[in-house]
């Protein structure tokens, strides 16, 4: 694991052991993503209708971070020749040289092996599947094969990014009720309108490193229709937790002004269409998208937090 | 033997250091595994861990 391929790089045999450090393998992980993973499942664990012992939970999500982790260092490793083209990507470790594909390849394989493992013996073997099919998802359906086929890649893709709140519910309760199906459905929603935001004003590093992104293939204009219709659709749908019982009437009204407002921030962004005010807002809307996901998972996880704090306090 | 040896290469101090950064890192994360494992046991048994048939 700590050996550069030489033949790969044309290194000496004195600079064929790797000086990768543990940082670099971090890295791998995507600690970012690995996050709002956590954070997305941590809001599905708690919605579930079931009591989870503290240490148990703290462990399932312990074993879900790991599995996206090793989604992120699965997927560092086949685009690693995308990466290489794209500014944002460059100083990755293995465009960097300072991981090979083969360690980054066996890295991310016994994370994901690992983290399914240890969630099916964690918490139980339902969750673990929906991990595992996760992280399959993720690295064969949308890495290897959607991304560079169509420009619908971060539509079907999404699936695997909306999956996490979903197994967080089945780590607590056995089961994918409702609630985790809707929590699932929003971040689905969601994800068109967040990466086509981003991929209008990257429209060209996408063309260069030969990523079929919407913006590149049928051009900003049809983007932008696209992420107002998504933003419409995802609207109502915030509104669903609430509607169905398992948030408050604040976390509802929450949801109506943030919805609001992402249609208002789409609807901007179908407006302006030319110089650098149209990437301005566009990136407005990119900025408002994460904030739009993360308030609104926080709501409903502040009030599943509070609901358990003993009533004498 | 010298250190610095290892399977004929002589390593340069950096790759040394890189090496005993990730030795250390893996050491890490096992220990953590085992606290890990034993508090998951501990909490899916509960009281009964000690009170077992033999």
């Amino acid at each position: 694991m700590a050996f550069v391929s030489q033949t790969d790089r044309g290194l000496s045999p004195r600079l064929a052991v790797s000086t990768a450090s543990p940082k670099d393998y971090l890295a791998l992980l995507k600690p970012r993503v690995m996050s709002l993973v956590i954070f997305t499942a941590f809001t599905g664990l708690l919605a579930a209708p079931a009591h989870v012992n503290p240490t148990i939970g703290f462990a399932s999500l312990l074993a879900i971070a790991a599995g996206a982790g090793a989604s992120g260092a699965l997927n560092m490793w086949y685009d690693a020749d995308i990466d290489a083209v794209m500014r944002r990507t460059r100083n990755r470790p293995i465009p960097a040289g300072r991981i090979s594909r083969d360690d980054a390849l066996g890295f991310g394989l016994t994370l994901a092996i690992l983290s399914v493992f240890c969630l099916g013996v964690i918490a139980n073997w339902l969750a673990a599947a929906l991990l595992g099919f996760t992280i399959f998802f993720y690295i064969v359906i949308y890495t290897m094969w959607l991304k560079r086929a169509t420009p619908q890649n971060i539509v079907i893709g999404g699936a695997a990014g909306a999956l996490p709140p979903a197994i967080g519910y089945a780590a607590a309760s056995g089961e994918v009720g409702l609630a985790g199906v809707i929590l699932f459905a929003i971040i689905f929603m969601w994800t068109p309108a967040h990466f086509w935001a981003l991929a209008l004003v990257k429209a060209s590093e996408y063309s260069a490193a030969g990523v079929p992104m919407l913006p590149s293939v049928k051009g900003p204009d049809r983007t932008r229709r696209a992420i107002l219709c998504y933003a419409v659709l995802l609207a109502p749908l915030g509104l669903l937790p609430w509607f169905i019982g398992i948030a408050s009437l604040a976390y509802g009204l929450l949801a109506f002004v943030l919805g609001a407002l992402m249609v208002g921030f789409s609807l901007r962004v179908y407006f302006c269409r030319a110089g650098l005010k149209a990437d301005r807002c566009a990136m407005q809307l990119f900025g408002f998208s994460i904030l739009y996901l993360f308030l609104l998972f926080a709501e409903i996880a502040g009030e599943k937090l509070f609901a358990l704090l003993p009533l004498s306090i | 033997m010298n250190e610095n040896v290892q399977g004929g290469m002589k390593l340069t101090p950096e790759q040394e250091r890189s090496r005993r950064q990730r030795n250390v890192a893996i050491a890490a994360a096992i220990g953590c595994i085992v606290v890990l494992f034993y508090a998951v046991t501990i909490a899916k048994l509960g009281p009964g861990v000690i009170s077992r048939p033999f």
